[in-house]
């Protein structure tokens, strides 16, 4: 199992938890799940999230390996100027 | 080979500032930029666009328009399509209004005619029957409800209760408990601040020539920070295959974010389908102001409370950015970039984005970070000088750091800030004597930067030289420092290589040239191309000494035996290899796609002093320092060039730059000489001290440079401008009548 | 309204063209003569991206009528380097980084080539205010000044 900081407006989604738990081993699979264990996620996560593992931004990268100690933020997806 | 397996720390030619490619063309003229090109039969094309804020468009005849000579197509909302994608759908209708003109010089239709004079004539012919509704321009009276409703049903599912409809998102972020840091606090400082909207203010206007064949193939020249986007989102609302739309990125004349998206290109191709002709539309000043960029407005309230030693105990933000017309994210880049540089244990941001009748916001450096930014860099500042503190010292004791948890979730790696800040600290300028009615003020910047979808091919031609084509239109010297990189991969002299730009049916999909980018995922997928290039060049050595592969290596352009246990063989220069290409197995190439991550945070600090006129309220800059982490900085000049002019439309966006609006809903100021952008007797030298902290997810250690630079002015200039006049602002512009008001309020 | 038949000098080279009598030397320049050095940034003379010289005075060539040129020298940027060789404030403008994105730098380069017919050897100041009327983005100026003042030098001891 593994962490994931989710952002506070999605609180309202994870029953009040900034923190969940998901089985994940990568991006996709942390997707999948946060989709299917709090469906109001899924909404966000199909306009766009992006994924900081241990302190590195992935934007896309669906097989980002995760490992079980890894720290896990999803972040908004985001565009630069 | 991982991305980031091989890391480099000396260079030849990294770090050097040789000659850009562009440059003879662009000093005598030859550059072709978007309103440069011509095609055989070509039309002008002119845009008709709303005089209202807000307003129904009941109906538009253009009968006596199309009947009029010369005029050879007319198109309206009706030549378009329905996209299903929300986001294409927005940019179609900011490109043509459908159905209500939502903001002073919204696009409602179009001609193309045989000459500019007959398409203006033919404009005036077009009868449009609108219906006027309330409008609403200000973002707090936006968000309230019964305020006139911009777009309805556009709001997500997150947002509170007890908005207007205007009100489309909500994002919240943060960690640690408030409460408890607040009451730890010496000094608590609540303040609310606004920003204007400014305009990216590149000098080019936007401008396209579009060509389409009744077989439905089309060309399409324009200025744009990124053709393969332009070309997606084109052939989505032209209901064409990609393959059959090819979009070639002209010379860009400046673009800021402002040309990450389209206003006139699907109109242009269009017109090009209805009259069988090559369209070209420039755009005039008066509709760049109207109808493209700005950034967001924004009202804010930040609060911060500190202990009597300078240690932040608190930190809350709240975030209202208007963005115009349409939906946008840009506050969620702000609410997560407010509190970037500090370590906090407790720290909470909200934002909300707000539909005004304003043009739909566009990127600009930075986006969403320099408003945020400069709210929090003023209390901080406040803080500072209510508890008698040195604002640099206050920085470093609470500055992020290695193993940080940022205010927007992750911990940081290495990043640069408490080194630029220490630099800050140890220039001269910090301790400089400082004159009457002179203040100094000091901000920290931060963005993200982004790396994103590159695709690179290099070529080593057969005498051994090599040619780059990468597809992300060069905006800061990316053609330069690009071709360093690959000349340092390879050995080789920078003279002997040369990088263009792809049109679209060239290259792999790239993302376009934003987010501080193009020199570290362009850089990244070169030198990863140079590797395999040089892979293939060591296989044939190696095939001609009959060794293993292994056992060549690279080394100062030339594949060399790896030791004595290889055999004794001369090396072979790249020259030699390339000579005997045919030979060897053909033409020799590397090139190399990803979507590259890992691009690396920047954090930058800006030193200002000005001089405000106590009979005028002018503010005169005086002195400014930029210090900021480039990772490594590959062409020195360029980096300088990126700082020197990130900072100075800061300085712009503080003192003068703003978008005003009548109590009709109407652009008062839609030109140079009312918008007025900083020129050269306004402005000190700006002096650079660029900082090395490698970024280690790059195998040169580069981070993107381009955009920090414009977030700390805005405060570095208002604590500045506070300091020097005894009385705190919270407005931006600070423009001399508001500095006048100030300053006869304190008297 | 009838075309003007025009004849004027361009860069030293006698140039005849027709124009309409509201058509700007701007649109003469670039859609009449192909000469699209001058660039357009806004259409009203706060920009100076299609700053030329006429009859040896700095122009915004949008705020001039096409007909004016009649019987008059118009010099633009196509006309600053002889030959192959760059006049020093092209070359200086590329080896010191004076510009990036280059759509305002052919206006700065006139505009900046009068100011040292004037006034060889300027004081910074001097060439800010000089070029107050040319509008910069991408640069912040600062490594402009600098170009001028290194071309400046190079002009005076040549």
């Amino acid at each position: 199992m593994v962490k994931v900081l989710i952002w506070g407006s999605l609180r309202s989604a994870t029953e009040g938890q900034t923190e969940v738990e998901v089985d994940a081993s990568n991006f996709k699979e942390l997707l999948d799940q946060l989709a299917t264990l709090y469906p109001g996620l899924k909404p966000q996560i199909e306009r766009g999230v992006s994924l900081a593992l241990d302190g590195k931004i992935y934007r896309e990268a669906w097989f980002a390996e995760i490992g079980p100690d890894s720290e896990v933020v999803l972040m908004p997806y985001m565009t630069g100027g | 080979m991982a991305l980031d397996s091989e890391k480099k720390q000396v260079f030849k030619v990294v770090g050097t500032r040789p000659a850009r490619p562009d440059g003879i063309d662009k000093v005598t003229g030859r550059a072709m930029y978007g309103a440069d090109a011509t095609a055989p039969g070509m039309l002008v094309g002119r845009i008709l666009r709303s005089p209202h804020a807000h307003a129904i468009i009941r109906s538009i005849d253009t009968s006596a328009a199309e009947a009029l000579k010369g005029v050879k197509a007319v198109v309206t909302s009706a030549d378009f399509g329905a996209p299903e994608d929300e986001s294409i759908r927005d940019v179609q209708d900011n490109c043509m209004a459908r159905g209500k003109a939502l903001y002073h010089g919204h696009a409602v239709a179009a001609v193309a005619a045989n000459s500019a004079v007959v398409a203006s004539q033919a404009l005036k012919l077009i009868k449009v029957d609108y219906q006027i509704l309330p409008h609403v321009t200000d973002v707090d009276e936006a968000m309230r409800p019964g305020a006139p409703v911009v777009q309805a049903d556009r709001a997500f599912e997150n947002v509170a209760a007890g908005f207007s409809e205007n009100v489309t998102s909500q994002c919240e972020f943060g960690h640690g408990d408030l409460e408890a840091g607040f009451a730890k606090a010496d000094k608590v400082i609540e303040r609310s601040f606004t920003t204007a909207a400014t305009h990216q203010g590149y000098i080019e206007p936007h401008a396209c020539l579009a060509s389409m064949t009744p077989d439905g193939k089309g060309d399409l020249w324009c200025c744009t920070q990124g053709q393969f986007h332009v070309r997606t989102v084109c052939a989505e609302i032209m209901g064409m295959d990609a393959s059959q739309l090819r979009v070639t990125a002209s010379e860009i004349g400046g673009g800021f974010g402002g040309k990450t998206t389209v206003f006139i290109e699907p109109v242009a191709l269009a017109l090009s389908r209805k009259s069988g002709r090559p369209v070209k539309i420039v755009m005039t000043r008066d509709e760049v102001f109207k109808a493209t960029g700005p950034t967001v407005s924004s009202s804010m309230d930040v609060k911060i409370g500190m202990t009597k030693d300078g240690r932040i105990t608190a930190a809350q933000a709240r975030l209202r950015y208007q963005a115009g017309a349409f939906p946008s994210e840009t506050v969620t880049y702000g609410a997560q970039s407010a509190f970037a540089a500090y370590d906090l244990k407790a720290v909470e941001t909200i934002g909300w984005n707000v539909l005004t009748n304003r043009p739909k916001e566009a990127a600009y450096r930075a986006p969403g970070a320099p408003m945020a930014i400069y709210a929090v860099e003023s209390v901080v500042d406040e803080l500072c000088q209510e508890l008698s503190l040195d604002p640099l010292d206050v920085r470093l004791k609470n500055a992020a750091d290695k193993g940080t948890k940022s205010s927007y979730g992750p911990t940081f790696e290495a990043i640069g800030l408490r080194a630029t800040l220490e630099a800050a600290k140890a220039h001269p300028h910090y301790t400089a004597p400082l004159g009457v009615n002179q203040g100094r003020g000091l901000s920290c910047g931060f963005w993200f930067n982004f790396g994103g979808n590159t695709c690179v091919s290099l070529n080593i031609n057969t005498d051994g030289t090599v040619g780059i084509t990468e597809g992300n239109p060069d905006i800061g010297g990316s053609r330069a420092s690009i071709s360093q990189m690959a000349a340092e991969e390879l050995g080789i002299p920078y003279e002997k290589v040369r990088t263009i730009i792809a049109d679209t049916n060239s290259l792999g999909y790239n993302d376009v040239t934003d987010g501080s980018r193009v020199t570290f995922s362009v850089g990244l997928a070169t030198i990863e191309a140079a590797r395999n290039a040089i892979k293939v060049m060591c296989g044939r050595v190696a095939k001609i000494w009959g060794i293993d592969e292994d056992a060549v290596i690279w080394e100062d352009g030339c594949a060399k035996p790896s030791g004595p246990n290889a055999g004794s063989f001369d090396p072979m220069s790249i020259e030699e290899i390339a000579a005997i290409s045919a030979n060897t197995g053909g033409p020799i190439a590397g090139h190399f796609e990803v979507n590259a991550d890992g691009a690396g945070v920047s954090f930058g600090v800006h030193l200002a002093d000005v001089e405000v006129d106590p009979e005028t309220g002018a503010t005169k800059v005086v002195r400014y320092t930029v210090f900021q982490d480039a990772g490594k900085a590959v062409h020195p000049d360029y980096v300088e060039g990126q700082m020197q002019g990130g900072a100075v439309q800061g300085i712009g966006w503080a003192l003068n730059e703003e978008y005003i609006y009548g109590k009709n809903g109407l652009l008062q100021n839609p030109g140079f000489l009312d918008y007025r952008i900083p020129v050269a007797s306004d402005l000190p030298d700006i002096e650079t001290v660029i900082l090395e902290i490698p970024n280690p997810g790059h195998p040169y250690g580069v981070r993107g440079v381009g955009e920090t630079p414009i977030v700390p002015p805005l405060a570095a200039l208002s604590n500045a401008v506070s300091r020097a006049i005894g009385r705190r602002m919270f407005e931006l512009p600070m423009s001399p009548p508001k500095l006048l008001k100030a300053m006869s309020q304190k008297r | 309204m009838k075309n003007l038949h025009i004849s004027t000098t361009v860069n030293g080279d006698q140039t005849e063209f027709v124009c309409a009598p509201d058509e700007t030397l701007l649109d003469v320049l670039r859609n009449r003569l192909g000469l699209t050095g001058a660039k357009e940034g806004c259409g009203t003379g706060d920009c100076g991206a299609c700053s030329v010289t006429l009859n040896g005075r700095l122009v915004c060539a949008c705020l001039v009528l096409g007909a004016e040129a009649d019987g008059a020298e118009i010099g633009t940027v196509e006309g600053l380097a002889t030959g192959d060789h760059l006049h020093p404030l092209q070359s200086n403008f590329i080896e010191h980084a004076a510009l990036q994105c280059g759509v305002c730098t052919p206006g700065i380069l006139v505009a900046a080539k009068a100011l040292l017919e004037k006034n060889p050897n300027p004081t910074d100041t001097e060439i800010r205010y000089w070029l107050a009327g040319n509008l910069c983005r991408c640069t912040g100026y600062d490594k402009i000044i600098k170009a001028v003042q290194i071309a400046a030098a190079e002009m005076r001891n040549a």
